[in-house]
């Protein structure tokens, strides 16, 4: 941990927004170091997109401390924000224009000169594999595409901190793993990310760090894998006994597992051996219709945490 | 040296218009043309040479008198439209003014750059209308200059309140109503086709606090010459109070639609 002396480029204390009645952040702490992947991991209306607004000094904090690159996103918003790259949930691009075109507009927002914004604008549609769609207008381009170019457009002014709102929401499988390996990239280069996810293979791939957000709070913090070991066991057995008949099948099992957890739809087993527990429910004539050892991940953190499934 | 906030926005308005330019251009003639000869050549052909008419028009033929209302009413109409629509598309539809908001740029310099866009956009459609009416000896004069100036005000002058408005809005289900209760009573009503004197009295008094009366009595007063400055200064006035005002609505609008 070398580089806890650094000064964090985000650090927030008790930070809170509020909308009305709604609590949508309810005193949240965290510290976001240099060149680290930081992500908020939580299902939807958990407060995940509320927070990054307000780093993005978009929307004011309600109450509590905020500092992104020691500055307060009250008074210096536009400093701020002029030395970090956003990727929005919902693509925002200029639909009447071309690739090439939404990047050099964006880069005239940062004041950034023709030459140079055309020169940055050709490297990065080269970074996100876009080249031979820059005269293309954004409308026909495929939503892995749209937000690749959404990803160039947040690079444009050499961002050190780049925030993604659920960067791969709604794209197919191979779209993911492109995004992945690009932001994986920029991750090597050395800048900062922030991201909100509900995947949780996202968050283990790209994260150093998470926090575990819930009804606007932070659950739990840590790496995914220190997560995984806090909180759920090396291995989880799923079982299926047939839809309906899961839950009753709970106390039979529980006494093989370190922890059993009865989903609508199958039973998840924690155990460090999932298959060694298998055997063993084999040899007590306990036959699930299916079973399924698989890895601990975020999700079953999640569950743990909350008692909840991450997507519904 | 940075280039201010409001025009690197701007410089996004230019390469849109860059697509559209053609269009909007060709507009700016053909329009006026076609009022001019249906309505100008028409009506006044029927009223021209009645001693009465002469005298409410004050010296002036219908064809002027129609031809210099053109200048405010196209403006009306052309930035009336555009603020309506392009700024619903910016605001909710594409969210390209929420993108432009994660960079370092402000609610208010969008409210600024609004002015520089719809400036722009009205000054080439006035010098179209200009065109048109320096093609005609009755209209031509050096007037026409102050004239796309009182026109490109009068496009500020609808422009930015309705920005604010259409901001403010989720659907385009009150754009009709904008039409029917604001634009064609204006041009109906606001003394392009006659005098407003010549409207029942509570009617005349309501034209009088119209944006377009103002500027169809601006423009018209400069072209065709013949009325006191200082008028025309208090006509500049208020069509200034709308454009400000326009802008200071805009400027809270922006700032409570694109910032929580």
């Amino acid at each position: 941990m070398g580089e806890v002396d650094e000064e964090p480029v985000i650090r927030a204390a008790g930070l809170r927004k509020q909308f009305g009645d709604l609590m949508a952040v309810d005193g949240i702490e965290f510290e976001v170091r240099p060149g680290e992947a930081f992500g908020f991991l939580g299902p939807n209306g958990a407060g995940k997109t509320s927070t990054m607004r307000m780093i993005g000094c978009v929307s004011t904090p309600s109450g509590g401390e905020l500092g992104i690159f020691g500055l307060d996103p009250r008074r210096n918003g536009r400093s701020i924000r002029a030395r970090m790259g956003v990727v929005p949930q919902l693509d925002q691009l200029d639909q009447e224009l071309t690739v090439l075109d939404n990047l050099i507009i964006y880069a005239r927002y940062f004041d950034i000169g023709r030459a140079e914004s055309r020169r940055r604008a050709a490297e990065l549609l080269s970074f996100v594999q876009l080249e031979e769609k820059a005269g293309s207008k954004v409308d026909p381009l495929s939503g892995g595409q749209k937000r690749r170019v959404s990803i160039a457009r947040s690079l444009i002014s050499d961002p050190e901190l780049l925030i993604l709102d659920e960067p791969t929401t709604g794209l197919d499988p191979q779209a993911r793993h492109v995004l992945w390996d690009r932001l994986y990239q920029l991750k090597e280069q050395g800048r900062t990310l922030v991201l909100t996810t509900h995947y949780m293979d996202e968050a283990e791939q790209l994260c150093d760090r998470l926090v575990v957000m819930d009804g606007g709070r932070i659950v739990a913090e840590g790496s995914p894998a220190g997560l995984i070991a806090t909180h759920a066991t090396r291995e989880v057995l799923e079982l299926r006994f047939g839809h309906g008949r899961n839950a009753e099948r709970l106390a039979e099992v529980a006494p093989y597992g370190d922890r059993v957890e009865a989903l609508p739809d199958r039973l998840l087993v924690y155990a460090d051996d999932g298959e060694a527990v298998l055997t063993a429910l084999r040899e007590a004539e306990i036959n699930p219709e299916s079973a399924l050892v698989r890895r601990s991940s975020l999700e079953d953190v999640f569950l743990r945490l909350t008692g909840r499934t991450l997507v519904d | 040296m940075s280039t201010p906030p409001a025009l690197r926005i701007a410089y996004r308005e230019v390469v849109l218009y860059r697509t559209i330019w053609r269009e909007n251009v060709i507009g700016a003639f053909v329009q006026p043309f076609l009022y001019l000869l249906g309505v100008g050549i028409g009506v006044g052909s029927l009223i021209e040479g009645r001693s009465q008419a002469d005298e409410i028009l004050g010296g002036a033929s219908y064809f002027a008198f129609y031809a210099t209302a053109l200048l405010a009413t196209t403006a009306m109409f052309n930035a009336g439209q555009e603020a309506l629509w392009s700024t619903m598309e910016g605001f909710k539809w594409s969210n390209v003014y929420k993108a432009m908001m994660a960079a370092p740029l402000e609610p208010r310099d969008l409210a600024t750059a609004f002015v520089f866009r719809f400036g722009g956009r009205t000054l080439v459609t006035a010098v179209g209308v200009a065109t048109v009416l320096a093609l005609f000896e009755e209209t031509r004069s050096w007037g026409l200059i102050g004239g796309v100036g009182a026109a490109v005000l009068c496009g500020l002058a609808f422009a930015l309140p309705i920005s604010a408005w259409t901001a403010s809005r989720e659907t385009t289900n009150g754009f009709p109503a904008v039409m029917r209760f604001v634009f064609m009573p204006m041009f109906l009503f606001g003394g392009a086709f006659y005098p407003v004197s010549q409207l029942p009295r509570p009617l005349e008094i309501v034209a009088w606090f119209t944006p377009l009366w103002h500027a169809i009595e601006l423009s018209r007063g400069l072209v065709l010459g013949g009325v006191d400055p200082w008028r025309l200064l208090a006509h500049v006035a208020v069509l200034a109070l709308f454009a400000g005002g326009g802008w200071l609505l805009c400027v809270r609008v922006f700032a409570r639609e694109l910032r929580t």
